[in-house]
């Protein structure tokens, strides 16, 4: 891997602050109990670039050790753990980018999603007006194969296809690239099944590592598992749709079935379902966002958090909004659109806040077998 | 005091009092562990109640802001205590560590009522880490607040102000009002009069008093650091005696342990403890050793230290590990400072080099052969000098060498005002006060005389805070329900 890279971003503003913060936390741990961030540094005494990263990346950024803070400002040591890492974060997002030249495309990341949505909604659209005619367009279209009078099926698909393969390429680049700075470790299956579990129950999501907590803060000191719940609408509910994406290829290629599907077929039922829960999450999430203790907030990630949020919200809704759409005239237009927005989401997915499970998976991982090698 | 690194705070930090003119039941000065237990315990049985806090929202809950944790009897595990701590072995514990100098009566009321504490605080919203998870070695003995004491603050100031308890911040209180015995109420430091039946004086000690503390320490007093909040003046305690309530405890008692003379002037916590002194060698101004640093485990000695430092020129000491020794405790909040010679150090540090390299010298040869086993008490002394190391005792050799520079940090003070197992106070004639109450560290030296016990003055805190809300309710013909 290019280590100049690394080397050269080594001492940011941002490292330097986690470090100095994680210094006060090791001699303080008060917070151990609240997630698995505590833990992972008190194995710790020295906080290099790595470290710093493999920290931030586990953080789920609650604020409930903002709270708990003895140190938080106005005391002068002015510790903020939740907003540090963040920053932290962000940055190592850009760190472990690959393409690296495309790093910059998360700064201001709500205007470069923006532009691929508008990007990608012309093509689409602009497609299927080069392709047929306003009539077809504009038409009604019923029975099996009718989406593609409007785009033929190799298109569709092929799209993302394309674009899935890079983000692929993207995805194992930018995991390698993190697993190498932050000096991890394959901890065998047991610790492979451990993050598993911690990525799907979210445990270190609830204030106390255990699982068992009563929550995080939101707006206030006051806890609630309200994050957890709905990130875990927009986690289920993606791979729902991941499925239902599954299963009408397998019924396209095995069966010899074309889209659209009945009501109550199984690629519909899931991509129903799973919409209907990103929407929910994903608003949710807004929601709790937007009332999130001001101080704990890193005010340059709220571009890249909102547009990817908003993306997915529309990504779903334009979904469902096809499937009610989908026997009138406005059939041809609002696929367009979904389809626009679909591939805006997959294009702009290495470079946008998806990465976040990425690392966090990794962090996890991680953390799961350094946790059993400490304990032999 | 405090510097605004900031300015993005949400919440609002003053609010006034609703009804300056109103007789409130209860008055609690002070919105610690004691204040809040206090308030939370009259609230339940139906009593207005009104706590004044002088900090700020942020910095609230004077030293309970500090802690961590609080040592409860249980007669079996429990979901955050492991095994059995029994009153008589809690109770041994107290007496060895105060030598006797206790009020036993109290003390066994502490003990007993400690085994409540736990559920009762956990259905108020307190959270505490599951049992095994804490650190120290605790876990047994003591039951650890999950995110320590600031999250308990929160967890009791939330839950008493949903009881209805009016919780009024930034209002230091400048003297209890007193007719004969009896408090009419207090005049705030604005010079408003505030009313109320009973008065509940949980307002901490006089740790950041330095004036206060030089009466008893002398001129040692002005070097020493504050560990605790800076809040904790003494003007309630004050007060009180003036008014001839009847003390408790030495002026000069406190704890003090040696922190990093790197710390805040005021309010550093438990991060600026040290944790390296029985591991290297510890040098007075004048680059020569004093106590043996290897006495006893360092969480039995580190108690001493405090007060072992303000013994010395200046209350400063350095203590000097090498490169071996440095990686043999916990890390400290500030880096240690480093050089590749002992001399460079020395400098570095302020310290005469020719004295310092004796003093290494001298105590490197007189280090035995083998290696240290910091696990037990290793008798691995050395010989030959005044004062010897008993144990861990190690050469001072293998370089980068570090160095901490030490001072007195003080926790908080022991001396109080006097109290009878319905936590009311006694007036220097020995009768109680009509209806002024006291809880938490003003009265924590009627259990404590001296020496400490980890987690003790949270529990003493929680015990007579309820027994002075439930009392002081009850003498208002409510009941208390808890």
């Amino acid at each position: 891997m290019d280590d100049v890279n690394l080397l050269k971003l080594a001492k940011t503003d941002a490292h330097e602050e986690t470090a100095r913060i994680m210094q006060i936390c090791n001699a303080c741990r008060y917070c151990e109990g609240f997630c698995a961030v505590f833990p992972a540094m008190e194995r710790r005494r020295l906080f290099d670039v790595g470290d710093t990263a493999f920290l931030a990346n586990l953080c789920h950024h609650c604020g409930a050790c903002y709270h708990a803070c003895q140190y938080a400002p106005p005391h002068e040591f002015a510790v903020n753990v939740p907003r540090t890492l963040a920053e932290r974060r962000e940055e190592s997002y850009r760190q472990f980018a690959w393409p690296g030249p495309l790093a910059g495309l998360f700064d201001r990341n709500g205007l470069v999603v923006a532009m691929a949505i508008t990007a990608c909604l012309s093509l689409a659209v602009g497609l299927m007006l080069a392709m047929i005619s306003p009539d077809l367009f504009w038409g009604v279209h019923l029975g099996e194969g009718a989406f593609y009078v409007i785009m033929p099926h190799n298109v569709m698909a092929g799209i993302p296809m394309v674009i899935c393969s890079f983000v692929l390429v993207s995805f194992v680049m930018g995991w390698r690239r993190y697993w190498q700075a932050s000096d991890a470790q394959w901890g065998g299956m047991p610790a492979f099944m451990d993050a598993v579990q911690a990525t799907a129950t979210m445990r270190n999501l609830g204030g106390d590592s255990s699982g068992n907590g009563a929550g995080c803060p939101g707006a206030d000191d006051r806890n609630s598992l309200a994050r957890r719940y709905f990130h875990h609408l927009t986690f289920y509910g993606f791979m729902l749709c991941f499925a239902s994406t599954s299963m009408g290829t397998i019924y396209h290629y095995v069966f010899g079935r074309e889209a659209p599907y009945g009501y109550f077929e199984l690629p519909v039922v899931l991509g129903t379902v799973g919409g209907v829960m990103l929407c929910i999450g994903t608003a949710g999430l807004w929601h709790l966002k937007r009332k999130m203790e001001p101080a704990v907030r890193t005010l340059t990630s709220l571009g890249m958090d909102y547009a990817f949020i908003w993306l997915l919200f529309w990504v779903s809704a334009t979904g469902l909004i096809l499937l009610a759409l989908r026997e009138s005239s406005y059939m041809g237009l609002t696929l367009a659109i979904h389809l626009g927005l679909v591939y805006a989401f997959f294009l702009v997915l290495p470079f946008s806040k998806f990465v976040h499970g990425l690392y966090r998976f990794a962090a996890l991982l991680a953390d799961a077998g350094e946790k059993r090698r400490s304990a032999v | 005091m405090y510097t605004d690194n900031d300015n993005r705070v949400s919440e609002p930090q003053s609010a006034a009092i609703s009804d300056v003119d109103r007789l409130w039941d209860i008055l609690v000065i002070g919105a610690g562990n004691a204040g809040l237990c206090a308030a939370i315990t009259a609230a339940e049985a139906g009593c207005s109640v009104l706590v004044l806090e002088a900090a700020t929202r942020d910095m609230r809950g004077g030293n309970t802001r500090h802690t961590r944790n609080l040592r409860a009897m249980h007669e079996a595990p429990t979901d955050v205590l492991t095994d059995a701590y029994s009153f008589e072995e809690y109770y041994d514990d107290l007496m060895r560590v105060t030598r006797g100098i206790t009020n036993e009566h109290l003390a066994s009321l502490t003990l007993e009522k400690s085994a409540e504490l736990t559920s009762w605080l956990g259905a108020r919203g307190v959270r505490f880490q599951p049992a095994l998870s804490g650190t120290l070695n605790l876990g047994r003995t003591n039951a650890f607040f999950l995110g320590g004491g600031r999250a308990l603050l929160n967890s009791l100031c939330r839950h008493a102000e949903g009881l209805g308890v009016e919780l009024v911040y930034e209002t230091p209180v400048d003297e209890l009002v007193m007719d004969d015995g009896f408090c009419e109420g207090v005049r705030l430091e604005s010079g408003q009069m505030i009313r109320a039946k009973k008065v509940i004086t949980t307002a901490g000690g006089f740790e950041a008093n330095l004036e206060w503390l030089a009466e008893g320490w002398g001129d040692p007093a002005k070097n020493f650091l504050v560990r605790g909040t800076p809040y904790n003046t003494g003007t309630i305690l004050k007060s009180l005696l003036d008014h001839g309530a009847k003390p408790v405890g030495e002026l000069d008692q406190c704890h003090a342990v040696a922190i990093d003379a790197r710390a805040p002037k005021y309010d550093g916590g438990i991060a600026s403890r040290i944790d390296g002194v029985p591991f290297g060698m510890v040098l007075n101004r004048d680059g020569k050793r004093f106590y043996d640093e290897g006495e006893d485990f360092w969480p039995k000695r580190y108690a001493i230290w405090g007060r072992l430092v303000a013994g010395q020129p200046d209350q400063i000491a350095y203590a000097i590990l090498d490169s071996v020794g440095v990686k043999r405790f916990m890390p400290s909040v500030f880096t240690p400072i480093q050089d590749d010679t002992i001399e460079g150090l020395a400098g570095q540090l302020g310290l005469d080099p020719a004295a310092a390299r004796l003093a290494v010298d001298e105590f490197n040869a007189a280090c035995p052969e083998g290696p240290i086993d910091q696990s037990v008490l290793d008798g691995q002394a050395t010989s030959g000098l005044t004062p010897e190391k008993t144990n861990w005792a190690a050469p001072v050799a293998v370089p980068p060498y570090f160095g901490f520079p030490l001072r007195p940090g003080i926790t908080f003070t022991y001396m109080g005002v006097e109290v009878n197992d319905q936590a009311q106070i006694l007036m220097a004639d020995g009768k109680p006060s009509a209806n002024l109450f006291a809880a938490g560290e003003i009265m924590a030296g009627n259990v404590l005389g001296q020496g400490y016990l980890a987690g003790i003055g949270m529990t003493i805190g929680a015990v007579f805070g309820r027994i002075a809300g439930e009392e002081a309710s009850r003498l208002l013909n409510r009941p208390s329900i808890s």
